[in-house]
């Protein structure tokens, strides 16, 4: 579903604050894919999902998406066919527009073609949109006139996660997407996750701090460090994996250890 | 009142807060939406006004409105190209473009600085014959001014009117969906100054003349206008809140018509609308303002009874021979 060759990025080039972000990577996810990254901070984790959604366009390498190279493709066109949720829970919607609104957006964004500009949604659609909220569990059925400022943090992602994934994406991004909501929601959210993520099949990429949740959801754990991937692990293999066997793993192959505080406090508290 | 509110007054009002009301509405999308501060507002003004008038002139009433529109789109789409693809800051781009409208606003009123039209046909002699009666401006200007808000409340709910208000709203969200915010800018600003040149050429025939220095403070009015206008309805569906800016148009315009007919001398005017504009855009401010002076107020009174309670409490331990 997504090949990535051999991507270079370089930030800031002659400059003193010239960072190489991404140094050679190389990374090929089969349809259906739920491979989960961790790595330390700065190992370009963010980076390679901007990488993706063409936040900036790469100096070196190749991307296809499902068959379509897409690697110098603009942003506001890639980002049709991929959903990508961040850290912020404010970032996914408009705070003002009221919940119905802005899932009228993601829908007719995704649905409709680049040139339906005048088309509007119906009231099977809103009964739709109803529906889904419905399946959050959080009430916010009720509340689709209200604009979505008025949400919790925990409800405006769970409301972006449904936004990004109303018309199936063929890639699906998760930026430790659960990080800034309580525990109670932070499980919620995740869980709501899974079963989509399940459910439709859909191809995913999730970025995590928590040794646990990188072994135990999906069916890949990918570790990075310096702009590569430098840790593969899926299968039986990785059905045997312990967190320490990781964090090990991470020692040997990237040749020092991990310094994602985060991450050490995670594999602390459990 | 009843001797300074006069029916023709009422009446005059209303007309001038419904064709303003166009302009308020053009800043509804391009300020209260977009989070543009379109300052090319005044001049595109004069623009619809001047293209109006020309077109009037030349007899052509009806299409003299669409071409007023249109000259409105090209000064819209210079502004957004300004913006968004030269990257000129919003504010500026808006400036420059409005000092060019001078020269152009000239050029199309044939180099004089106004044309007037009370030899010619307008839509509203049309209307006169038609309609007739003393209400026929009134029902005409209704009739577009309704027309064109329920088409832009119908078009802020469709998929690019939405993209348009994520736009403004969430520049985070937007740039994660499939939007082209450039394109998004550059439509909301063509629609907006479409209806701000619309609004300048129905003034142009509804007062049968047109002066290169028509739009001058016109920003401040409308934006006055607008505010005025989301402060009494507040948040709610488009079409409401597209209501509420006609509203908020209509009562300056009463405002602004209660302090002619207080004798305000004419050279005063101008002075007038800037402390209407002033106390307007400062009200809901002082509005909130004072909502906290009266909270904090009865939380004092309440905490003094706390704190007497509390010395009372630490006078009978320190009676029992506390040392700090």
């Amino acid at each position: 579903m997504l090949i990535m060759k051999n991507i270079t990025k370089t930030f800031h080039p002659g400059t003193v604050n010239e960072k190489c972000a991404l140094k050679g990577l190389n990374l090929e996810l089969a349809a259906g894919d739920f491979a989960t990254i961790v790595g330390s901070n700065g190992a370009g984790k963010s980076t390679l999902f901007n990488a993706i959604t063409g936040a900036f366009y790469i100096d070196r390498g190749l991307i296809v998406l499902d068959g379509e190279d897409i690697t110098y493709k603009k942003e506001y066109l890639r980002s049709k066919t991929i959903g990508h949720l961040f850290q912020d829970p404010l970032k996914g919607t408009a705070p003002h527009m009221t919940i119905e609104e802005n899932m009228a957006l993601a829908y007719l964004r995704a649905k409709t073609s680049s040139h339906a500009f005048f088309s509007r949604i119906n009231a099977a659609d809103k009964k739709k949109f109803r529906e889904n909220l419905a399946l959050l569990d959080m009430g916010l059925e009720d509340r689709m006139r209200q604009p979505v400022g008025l949400l919790s943090g925990g409800q405006r992602q769970a409301l972006t996660l449904l936004m990004a994934t109303m018309v199936t994406p063929k890639i699906l991004l998760l930026d430790e997407h659960t990080a800034a909501l309580d525990p109670a929601t932070a499980e919620k959210v995740l869980k709501l996750t899974k079963d989509i993520v399940a459910e439709r099949k859909i191809t995913c990429l999730m970025v995590t701090h928590n040794m646990h949740q990188a072994l135990e959801l999906g069916n890949r754990t990918l570790m990075m460090d310096a702009g590569t991937i430098v840790f593969d692990v899926r299968g039986e293999q990785r059905a045997d994996m312990t967190v320490d066997d990781l964090l090990e793993q991470f020692a040997k192959q990237a040749g020092k250890q991990l310094d994602n505080d985060r991450i050490l406090f995670s594999k602390a508290q459990k | 009142m009843g001797s300074i509110i006069t029916l023709s007054i009422v009446q005059s009002a209303l007309e001038l807060g419904c064709i303003y009301a166009l302009v308020a509405l053009a800043l509804f999308v391009s300020f209260s939406l977009l989070n543009i501060a379109d300052l090319s507002t005044d001049g595109c003004f004069t623009l619809g006004c001047a293209v109006c008038a020309a077109v009037t002139l030349a007899g052509h009433p009806i299409l003299a409105l669409f071409a007023a529109m249109a000259a409105g789109v090209c000064s819209g789409f210079v502004t957004s190209f300004l913006q968004t693809k030269l990257g000129i800051e919003s504010i500026l781009a808006g400036i420059i473009v409005n000092t060019g409208l001078y020269t152009i606003n000239i050029a199309a009123m044939g180099f004089a600085s106004n044309i007037n039209l009370f030899a010619s046909d307008t839509m509203f002699t049309w209307a006169k014959e038609h309609i007739g009666g003393t209400w026929y401006k009134l029902i005409v200007v209704i009739l577009i001014v309704a027309a064109v808000g329920l088409l832009l409340s119908l078009f802020l709910n469709t998929r690019i009117g939405l993209s348009i208000r994520a736009t403004g709203d969430n520049p985070d969200m937007v740039r994660a969906s499939s939007i082209n915010t450039g394109l998004m800018v550059t439509i909301g600003l063509c629609v907006a100054n479409a209806m701000t040149a619309l609004s300048g050429g129905i003034l142009a025939q509804y007062q049968k003349s047109c002066d290169i220095n028509l739009g001058t403070g016109m920003v401040t009015i409308a934006l006055a206008s607008l505010i005025i206008g989301e402060s009494i309805i507040g948040r709610g569906s488009m079409l409401k809140r597209v209501a509420g800016v006609v509203l908020g148009s209509c009562l300056y315009r009463f405002i602004v018509a209660i302090a002619l007919r207080l004798n305000v001398p004419a050279e005063c005017l101008k002075l007038v609308s800037a402390l209407i504009v002033a106390i307007a855009i400062a009200l809901p401010y002082l509005k909130r303002q004072a909502v906290f002076v009266r909270q904090r107020k009865a939380a004092r009174a309440q905490n003094q009874v706390y704190l007497s309670e509390m010395n009372t409490e630490q006078s009978t331990e320190d009676g029992g021979g506390r040392s700090c």
